[in-house]
């Protein structure tokens, strides 16, 4: 009976088993590697369908008899628990697998190695893979838009003198930490306004004026988002708080402000504040196109904010807010110091979620004429000189968005952990 | 007769159509104790709670300590100051440290230096014996220490009265002692106390009077030994036949 019992491998045959399984499923990818990199079908000799599906089989035999509960073996106990449970799980790790090996030599070559980056011109790619070239050269517009090259300095200097602004709070002495949250919720954004202002704008100091159709690219991503960001968060506390109230005029209030920007989409929201929005204004009086669309996109994160953090408010127990007034704390005091930090812990992975989708909407911002990154690629596509180089374009505008988010939402994690203080 | 510390006078109270608090007189002077019993769902704790306006009654007046509390009382803020209570589940604040928990309202509410409050702080959870776990956080102490550190935060406030409101409920049977032991010598201390409990040990120890209660009613109400002694009405000597 023991020969008929290959298809139940046990810890008594583990060595001869996992040693089989191992090698078949190494020559299972050897044949796929081989047909993918050298273009060389090693199981040719086969008939037709076969040969497409010998490694699949192979493969799947040799994950089957691999596959030994407690073996004692941490590596293959691992492996087993992670992608080889049974039969199915074993064929999608086989299929995706071999889609990766399958896909990974058409699109190394064209992003590298058949990737042109030399030269200055369209004329440099001839090659049949990626014009990098297409980037290098557009980077600066990519990175600066329609600013002009000689201030450029005005613009990196203002973000490096803005990012240590920001980290003004970790350095700050213990008797003025009481002060961190006014700062950050008031200081902090008018002294970032005023040297965007003063240092990107320009026109006093003896720097030359630049208007913001001017401004785009990345930094434009970047000072959008980054105003958004820290109006947003205020502004959607208070509606959240607004609206659990238990006045009548506030919390209708908060509930109509909620509900009109959760039900328009932010597209509309920017045309209006573009178009619209101006008429209604006095007519000696002007506000700039990029203030008006980073309060529209302030005002209408600020409603999501405000259902995040109000989910976060409504998972405190009872008990927290009883033991608070039981205290003698008013609202105030109740909310600062014992509802709100444990509410706004409970919400990071939400509120960092709400932030992804924020940057990630920036783009939409071209409608009204402002071209950031995503925009100037817009632009650059369409240039005569430069036809037909999108893809390289987008590839490059989702790697930079993806550094992007994914360092946010890496920081949201580590704030998580910060906070921790349950065991 | 001195003035009562807190009198209750006709209090009724309604859950919407539910009436749970029937018809409601009770006068607590100070420095006595006094322990509320009763099966549960017989408005015990909304009792306690309406002492110090966590629940709000719909007729009658409650007077603590020369305020009443109505819609109208404005600074309901200095009353419950002045009111310390325990929850049955601990409710500390698990954001901050021990200490901190118990320095946060006597800085913020009665504007206390820090230095002071901290001081205070250490001298009240030394009296109930945990100010060696004064830098932990609430998640990392056992029920009866987090008990015994919420009885220490509302004494940081210097209260005239303190409610319990089933302090011992949800602890192991091991730490109910710990917590009894921290409320008893509160009480030789000459506290103010309205406990609501089913530790009849303790009542028999340290109670001046027990007030009995069933369906939102005081059914009866009687110095202590009187009322384990010889309970009047049948209700009572149901219950006291079934706890003891």
């Amino acid at each position: 009976m023991q020969t008929l019992n290959f298809l139940k491998p046990n810890r008594d045959n583990i060595k001869n088993y996992s040693i089989i399984g191992s090698f078949l499923v190494l020559v299972s990818l050897i044949d796929v590697i081989s047909n993918a990199f050298l273009k060389v079908n090693l199981t040719s000799f086969l008939p037709g369908s076969l040969t497409s599906l010998f490694p699949l089989i192979i493969g799947l035999i040799g994950l089957n008899m691999m596959r030994i509960d407690y073996s004692g073996n941490k590596k293959l106990d691992l492996l087993n628990k992670n992608i080889n449970t049974n039969n199915f799980n074993a064929l999608l790790t086989l299929v995706i697998l071999f889609s990766i090996i399958k896909a990974l030599p058409q699109s190394l070559s064209w992003m590298i190695f058949d990737a042109t980056i030399s030269g200055d011109s369209k004329d440099a790619c001839t090659g049949t893979g990626a014009c990098w070239t297409y980037i290098k050269v557009w980077f600066r517009r990519f990175m600066y838009g329609m600013y002009p090259n000689e201030f450029h300095w005005r613009i990196n200097t203002a973000f490096i003198l803005v990012i240590a602004l920001g980290f003004v709070g970790y350095f700050m002495k213990e008797n003025l930490k009481k002060y961190l949250a006014l700062y950050y919720v008031i200081i902090y954004p008018v002294i970032a306004y005023l040297v965007i202002y003063y240092l990107i704008s320009g026109g006093s100091f003896g720097l030359q004026w630049v208007e913001t159709g001017a401004w785009g690219g990345l930094s434009l991503t970047f000072i959008v988002s980054f105003f958004c960001l820290i109006f947003c968060f205020p502004l959607g506390m208070i509606f959240a708080l607004g609206r659990r109230s238990n006045l009548p005029v506030i919390k209708y209030i908060s509930i109509c402000y909620i509900e009109f920007w959760r039900g328009v989409p932010l597209i509309t929201v920017l045309f209006m504040s573009s178009v619209m929005f101006p008429m209604f204004l006095p007519e000696d009086f002007f506000m700039d196109k990029l203030v008006r669309v980073i309060i529209a996109i302030t005002l209408f994160e600020a409603a999501y904010c405000a259902e995040v953090i109000r989910g976060g408010l409504q998972s405190l127990p009872r008990g927290q807010y009883d033991a608070a007034k039981s205290l003698g704390m008013g609202y105030w005091k109740m909310h600062i110091f014992v509802i709100l930090p444990q509410a706004l812990k409970l919400v990071i992975p939400g509120i960092a979620n709400t932030f992804l989708a924020l940057v990630k909407d920036t783009p939409l911002i071209f409608v009204v004429g402002l071209a950031e990154l995503a925009g100037m690629l817009a632009l650059a596509k369409t240039n005569p000189k430069w036809l037909g180089f999108a893809m390289e374009g987008y590839i490059f505008a989702s790697i930079v968005f993806w550094i992007i988010c994914y360092a946010m939402s890496k920081y949201s994690y580590n704030l998580e952990a910060k906070y921790k203080t349950e065991r | 007769m001195p003035d009562p510390i807190i009198k209750i006078q006709n209090m009724n109270k309604w859950f919407g159509d539910f009436q749970v608090l029937k018809n409601i007189n009770l006068e607590v002077e100070a420095n006595k104790k006094i322990v509320v019993c009763g099966p549960s769902g017989s408005g015990k704790s909304t009792l306690i709670r309406c002492i110090n306006r966590l629940e709000e009654h719909q007729e009658g007046d409650i007077i603590v300590d020369g305020n009443e509390l109505s819609e109208k009382t404005k600074d309901i803020e200095k009353i419950r100051a002045e009111v310390g209570m325990v929850f049955q589940q601990f409710n500390l604040f698990p954001h901050l440290s021990i200490l901190d928990n118990c320095t946060l309202a006597p800085i913020w509410v009665k504007k206390m230096p820090k230095k002071e409050a901290q001081e205070l702080a250490l001298d009240q959870l030394k009296k109930v014996q945990i100010d060696d776990q004064a830098n932990k956080f609430p998640g990392q102490l056992s029920g009866g220490q987090q008990q015994r550190c919420a009885i220490a935060r509302a004494l940081c406030m210097q209260p005239k009265i303190m409610l319990f409101d089933e302090p011992t409920s949800a602890l192991d049977p091991e730490m109910i002692k710990e917590v009894l032991d921290a409320m008893v010598s509160l009480a030789k201390g000459g506290m103010t106390m309205i406990v609501v409990t089913h530790e009849m040990g303790f009542a028999k120890e340290v109670a001046d009077e027990v007030i009995f209660m069933d369906e939102g009613m005081i059914i009866e109400k009687a110095d202590t030994k009187e009322f384990f002694a010889n309970p009047k009405s049948d209700r009572t000597k149901l219950f006291l036949s079934q706890i003891l």
